[in-house]
């Protein structure tokens, strides 16, 4: 990573109060649309300071799990809370100053620029009286400079790749400022190169004391960047803990059905996945 | 490589040290903002970041003065012109002496003031206030079709007022059945478009209730005799041209508050631009956002077409033409004055250059002529779109 991004990162967390860094937990949390069960009674205290990806098949819950985490969704049973207190009872202005979230799909406004929108994560930090300062655009800068996409500051959204889209959503995200992030698949569009970029991205921000649980698809990726993993199958979670511990032939086969060969990546440790058949 | 940021920034600001460095030893309460003394070591990279926002801000903002005031420069020459035309033509130092009530010039008082100025002022206050109704429900919804001339709220008030005349009903007590008639129109399309009141649902919904809402006005025409059939069918078309200083005085107040609402909810409403989920991760309420926003929305179309008709086109093509000449969505504000521009211009064109006795209403030249330029705007957008687009890759020099 270079030395720019990693003082970028720096300066986003100037700030931070030595206050222990919020905790984040879902008390037998169940979620659905309509009359459809997604979740089911999922309890999950997330680890404070720690990198944490959920992986799981298709359809095992594991976006909805995180749309819950983020309250975009209202839990049908059960509870989200954030230091104890019932998330959905909390201001949700005050909420946004804690949690970052990146949705799946987001949609940017027709013409906007990049900085106007990545601009906007610095919304919970303001009010009708107390609008943009000069604080605002260093810190708008910063995120921008921390995901590799400050050379796009003046072009338009929507005339982007989605690979820089996808960064540019991961810069609003950062501009919030938030303790606890969470991600819904942020590197779905991006190639192999900014890949390890926004993960490691995530892990230097893990390092400041962020709180960060992503949802990814590419289970060897989880297993190379995860300080906890978990597991979802039909809505439940079915294992949780060190990727190491946790990713085992078995657990392969009982969450996404497939026969896998597990290897030993020789630099890290970490286990690698080879997929073999049904 | 590496330099302080901070200072960085204070060269670039000149002498004078940064709103950010004098911040520095005023830590925010609440707001996590960082204290700049331990930012040691911060790359020029993000001071260059930092210059090239601040470079693209000044140049919206340029662009913005520039926008408005090309069109006050339009609503000023449509205005003296509008005051001089007429029946008794006036010179420009008549119109001027008029405006300002400096008698001895041959009635140009009572000309200006009596007779013009109330017009005039009419057609600038409907024009802003369908202007900024459309391109606000336009924004809120995110589809350009949901105008409240498509999706029933003009419809509603049309309805209702025909009703009323076909009813014996005369003067104001039509613009408060028109008013009635567009909050109906609205509470039942926000009510059958569910929780999330936004999109295509929305605009469907609205195109429905628009054409229950003809359905209606056909009725009712049906029903009424030749002399209401008459002034029910000039009032559906639109029309500034009984004026009254009440009207000006209603419809005008109405726009102002809009205005201030505008400015007091200009973060909430641009929080709610991104999806709802985005808006909600950031801190807004993006369906309270909408529900206010469409509530104001069609108060505005509502007071509008109480007084004027359903005047055509305005409220609908407003906004996209104000979002072509900013180059940005919403531009609400361009969108009131380019609403109002376009009414006054109509107006004065509906006035002196259709021949004929009796004037046409300005509803007509609004249904004709907006329809005319909101399609060159748009076909001259996407050439310079494709235009843009070769350029990048490299097709074209």
């Amino acid at each position: 990573m270079s030395d720019v991004i990693r003082s970028a990162i720096d300066l986003l967390h100037a700030g931070d109060d030595d206050a222990p860094p919020p905790r984040l937990a879902a008390e037998g949390l169940r979620l659905g649309y309509g009359d459809r069960t997604v979740v089911h009674d999922v309890d999950l205290d997330v680890t404070p300071g720690a990198l944490t990806v959920v992986v799981g098949a298709n359809a095992s819950g594991k976006s909805t799990l995180l749309r819950g985490l983020a309250r975009l969704l209202a839990p049908t049973a059960g509870r989200v809370t954030l230091d104890g207190a019932d998330l959905s009872r909390l201001p949700n202005r005050r909420v946004a100053r804690t949690i970052g979230v990146l949705p799946q799909s987001p949609i940017a406004p027709e013409g906007v620029r990049v900085a106007e929108l990545v601009a906007r994560g610095r919304y919970p930090h303001q009010g009708i009286f107390r609008g943009r300062r000069s604080d605002d655009d260093v810190i708008v800068a910063a995120a921008l400079e921390a995901t590799d996409a400050s050379s796009l500051v003046d072009s338009r959204v929507d005339e982007l790749s989605g690979g820089q889209r996808q960064r540019v959503w991961i810069a609003m995200a950062l501009a919030q400022q938030p303790r606890i992030l969470l991600l819904d698949e942020p590197t779905s569009a991006l190639d192999v190169a900014h890949q390890v970029e926004v993960l490691d991205v995530l892990r230097a921000e893990v390092s400041r004391g962020m709180t960060v649980v992503l949802v990814i698809h590419d289970l060897t990726l989880a297993a190379r960047y995860a300080d906890e993993l978990v597991v979802m199958a039909g809505g439940r979670i079915i294992a949780r803990g060190e990727p190491g511990a946790v990713l085992t032939a078995e657990v392969v086969r009982q969450a996404f059905g497939i026969e896998a060969r597990l290897l030993q990546d020789p630099d890290t440790g970490r286990p690698v996945i080879l997929p073999r058949s049904r | 490589m590496t330099r302080p940021l901070v200072p960085v920034l204070d060269q670039m600001k000149g002498a004078r040290p940064s709103r950010a460095a004098r911040r520095r030893d005023t830590p925010h309460p609440g707001g996590r903002l960082p204290s700049f003394d331990r930012a040691e070591g911060l790359p020029t990279a993000c001071a260059a970041t930092v210059a090239a926002i601040e470079a693209g801000r000044a140049r919206d903002r340029r662009r913005a003065i520039g926008v408005v005031a090309g069109i006050l420069v339009v609503i000023v020459a449509v205005g003296m012109l509008a005051l001089a035309l007429g029946d008794v033509p006036l010179a420009p130092a008549e119109v001027v002496a008029g405006l300002l009530g400096l008698e001895g010039t041959g009635g140009a008082v009572f000309i200006v003031q009596g007779l013009r100025l109330p017009r005039l002022l009419l057609a600038l206050v409907v024009g802003a206030a369908l202007g900024l109704s459309g391109a606000l429900l336009q924004s809120v919804v995110r589809n350009p079709l949901a105008s409240p001339d498509i999706v029933g709220v003009t419809g509603g008030a049309s309805a209702a007022a025909v009703l009323a005349i076909a009813g014996g009903l005369t003067g104001l007590a039509v613009s408060g059945a028109a008013l009635v008639g567009a909050l109906v129109a609205t509470s039942v399309v926000v009510a059958a478009s569910g929780r999330a009141v936004a999109g295509a649902r929305f605009v469907v919904i609205g195109i429905a209730v628009a054409f229950l809402a003809n359905g209606i006005v056909g009725y009712a025409l049906t029903r009424a005799n030749l002399t209401q059939a008459q002034s029910a069918w000039f009032w559906l078309v639109g029309s500034v041209g009984s004026p009254s200083w009440d009207d000006v005085a209603l419809v005008g107040s109405t726009v102002a508050v809009a205005a201030l609402g505008l400015v007091a909810a200009r973060r909430p409403l641009a929080a709610q631009s991104l999806d709802d989920g985005s808006a909600r991760a950031i801190g807004a309420s993006p369906v309270a956002t909408r529900v206010a926003a469409m509530t104001g929305s069609s108060i505005l179309a509502a007071v509008a077409v109480s007084v004027a008709g359903p005047i055509a086109f305005v409220a609908f093509a407003s906004g996209p033409i104000a979002r072509r000449l900013r180059g940005r969505s919403p531009a609400l504000g361009t969108a009131a004055l380019v609403g109002a521009a376009v009414v006054a211009l109509a107006d004065l064109v509906a006035q002196h250059l259709i021949p004929g006795t009796l004037s046409p209403p300005v509803g007509l030249i609004t249904g004709a002529a907006g329809a005319v330029v909101l399609i060159a705007l748009l076909v001259r957008g996407e050439q310079a779109g494709v235009d843009r687009g070769a350029a990048r890759k490299g097709t074209r020099p």
